[in-house]
């Protein structure tokens, strides 16, 4: 019995260390922001790493979605004969759900995991410590570029995917099934709302998403241990604590958001 | 056990030494690395610190860098002690140290001339042509000039820690720490190494500190040996007068004897027992 | 020659990025009607709001001319408030007007529907509107419905 509860305190206290230090790297991670001022071409080679590089996946999952979004919602609206509301369904459920959070979830797995497994080599291979041996701070010259790069990158690729998405409904309902485009787009302009559903959804939650997912994954690689079974971890534990992670947040984002209590 | 091992002497030269190691301690969890350990590197030298694998060797060299920090003790580097500085003082402090590591560390996302212009660029505001001749000047150095356009990939193991060789030279440093630089190396590379080591450091006019555990090519570039084991000094001289030592553990560690006051068992109950015993497990 | 061909890319990411913005904003909201929640306010009293939610549409003669912006209880006479936003190119509409909650379609959402008084006097902000109708609760007039048929009178043609 007591060496039952000497565990759990063991491991609430491990976890509650863990998040401390996650927290304290958080801040270092925002201290450094500033030193991109001075060396904004950083910058712009991570945005092309994760930004750039995940715009073929973004663009292809977008426009599926939406199709499969304008498919399955033209066979539910078509019974009670209001297929004109198409655009509507499609329009919101893309702003406000699928476009932030499918994309939060597939920036995790694509650029987070290759975050962490990049911080997480470096590591394992004496990269950093090189770095801080040679008077370099590692905090400045390689995490806070990446850092920014990322949390630019899921808004952008939020906004990217659900427009995409839309043009994909919109392909899928007016092209192939024959909505009429006028009440497509009429409809969809009389429901979206561009402050409480695009600013909220497409900007503001995109923007958590991208802090959150970035800051576990770069965390993560730093925390590894520097072998591969290490880093391999790492990047396992990466892409499953920031899909909960997501999904948590955009359940407390969604109630303060659009919630309706 | 080491009944001939001789207590830390006091006889150092009258010139202060660049690094002085006093009373060190420190641990990793409940295991002791360093006890009380003394050393004195001097100017100019070429000193090595040798000892079987897992004595605390490359921790040695971290604490010396200042990346973690004794339990007690101090280390001085040109009369600083390490651990007291802030962190702008350390960082001045280690732009002044090369360090050399295991892996070669090479930042796998830049190219080789990148790779040596880097410390230059982040610590210096010369003009990119300066840059690019300092950059080929001590790739020069290390014979890999021609090596520029490649990438870290695609060098091996022996290149990889020459091109390190040149990045660590790039700011003319004061020290050299080397770390285990001829594990893992062929006979050819690490013939090449031991040769750069010995030149660079009688060239530049610079401080070495080489952590290695291979005996024969340290101790054929190496001024000054210590041996360490247990978290302690065990000896420390010449490579001339330790391969002469009295001692039956540095006989053995020297000329690296399988079996001797290091014995080539674990420890275990007598081998007999162990294999008529009957509780299996 | 790398570093001109990334950031070329990223000026080409960054471009793509703006230009879903400009999409989402021109094309799929409201973007063009943003100015609504500068229009005056009135007021109704209704009895019963059924369905009625924020943000739904306020229409007259069918053309959409505002929105719902708030609903409350008045805790004295128990009913709701319902505070509506008109657009201001709409400020003749005379203070005898009428609101009611209607639905669009059989399944649609609710809205208010407002019809015109003959007053010379116009609404302004603040102004409450006199006149009003609840929405129908299918509870309610199924009862009453029943009520009638129990009493023996011919239900409403």
């Amino acid at each position: 019995m007591i060496a039952i509860l000497t565990g759990l305190g063991r491991w609430v206290l491990g976890k509650l260390a863990r998040l401390g230090r996650a927290n304290l790297f958080l801040l270092s991670l925002l201290g450094a922001l500033t030193f991109l001022f001075k060396r904004p071409s950083l910058l712009i080679r991570q945005l092309y790493a994760v930004g750039v590089l995940s715009l073929p996946i973004i663009l292809v999952s977008g426009l599926f979605v939406g199709m499969v979004l304008g498919l399955q919602g033209y066979a539910n609206l078509v019974d009670f004969g209001a297929t004109a509301s198409l655009g509507t369904v499609v329009a919101l459920s893309l702003i406000r759900e699928l476009g932030p959070v499918l994309t939060a979830l597939l920036y995790a797995g694509r650029a987070g995991s290759a975050l962490t497994a990049e911080i997480g080599l470096m590591k394992a291979t004496e990269q950093l410590a090189s770095m801080q041996m040679m008077a370099v701070d590692p905090f400045p010259r390689v995490l806070a570029p990446r850092f920014l790069a990322g949390c630019l990158a899921v808004p952008i690729l939020t906004g990217i995917f659900t427009a995409v998405g839309i043009l994909g409904g919109y392909f899928v309902a007016v092209m192939q099934l024959g909505v009429d485009g006028g009440a497509f787009w009429a409809q969809m302009q009389a429901k979206v709302l561009l402050f409480e559903d695009i600013v909220n959804g497409v900007i503001i939650k995109s923007f958590v998403f991208g802090v959150l997912a970035n800051w576990i994954a770069l965390f993560e690689g730093y925390e590894a241990l520097p072998t591969s079974e290490g880093v391999s971890l790492a990047t396992t534990r990466t892409v499953v604590i920031t899909s909960l992670a997501i999904l948590g947040w955009d359940f407390l984002l969604t109630a303060l958001m659009f919630g309706v209590w | 056990m080491f009944a001939t091992v001789s207590p830390v002497e006091t006889t150092w030269p009258d010139d202060a030494p660049l690094v002085s190691v006093r009373d060190l301690s420190f641990r990793r969890g409940d295991r002791m690395i360093f006890n009380d350990l003394n050393l004195q590197i001097r100017r100019g030298q070429v000193t090595a610190i040798m000892g079987p694998s897992g004595t605390g060797k490359t921790t040695l060299l971290h604490l010396i860098g200042g990346q973690i920090r004794p339990e007690a003790g101090r280390i001085e580097v040109d009369g600083r002690c390490v651990h007291e500085l802030n962190r702008q003082e350390l960082y001045r402090l280690r732009q002044r140290m090369g360090v050399l590591f295991q892996s070669g560390a090479l930042f796998t996302d830049l190219s080789v001339f990148d790779n040596v212009a880097f410390p230059l660029r982040e610590h210096t505001r010369l003009s990119e042509r300066l840059i690019r001749t300092l950059a080929l000047m001590k790739l020069e150095a290390v014979g890999l000039r021609g090596a520029r356009d490649l990438m870290p990939a695609q060098l091996s193991g022996g290149m990889a820690r020459r091109v390190a060789l040149a990045r660590a030279i790039a700011l003319d440093p004061m020290m050299m720490l080397y770390d285990e630089p001829f594990a893992g190396q062929d006979p050819i590379s690490m013939g090449v190494l031991v040769k750069l080591i010995r030149t660079l450091n009688d060239a530049l006019g610079l401080t070495s500190i080489i952590v290695s555990h291979d005996v024969k090519e340290t101790a054929a570039i190496a001024d000054y040996l210590y041996l360490i084991s247990e978290g302690r000094v065990v000896e420390h001289g010449t490579p001339e007068e330790l391969h002469h030592s009295p001692s039956a553990w540095v006989d053995q560690f020297m000329h690296a004897r399988p079996d001797g006051p290091m014995s080539f068992h674990y420890a275990a109950p007598p081998y007999a027992d162990d294999l008529l015993s009957r509780d299996a497990g | 020659m790398r570093q001109k061909n990334l950031e070329l890319m990223v000026g080409v990411f960054v471009a793509l990025g703006l230009a879903a913005f400009l999409l989402l904003a021109l094309k799929v909201s409201d973007l063009t009607r943003i100015g609504e929640n500068d229009g005056y306010r009135i007021m109704a009293h209704f009895e019963n709001i059924g369905g009625l939610k924020v943000r739904a549409p306020v229409t007259l003669g069918g053309v959409r001319i505002g929105r719902v912006i708030s609903i409350d209880l008045d805790s004295q006479s128990y009913e709701a408030v319902v505070t509506m936003s008109i657009d201001p190119r709409y400020d003749r509409l005379p203070t005898d007007s009428s609101a009611s909650i209607l639905t669009s379609g059989l399944l649609g959402e609710q809205y208010v529907g407002l019809e015109p008084g003959g007053m010379d006097s116009y609404l302004s902000n603040g102004s409450v509107l006199k006149l009003t109708q609840s929405a129908l609760v299918l509870e309610k007039l199924i009862g009453r419905v029943l009520t009638n048929t129990a009493s023996g009178d011919t239900p409403p043609k």
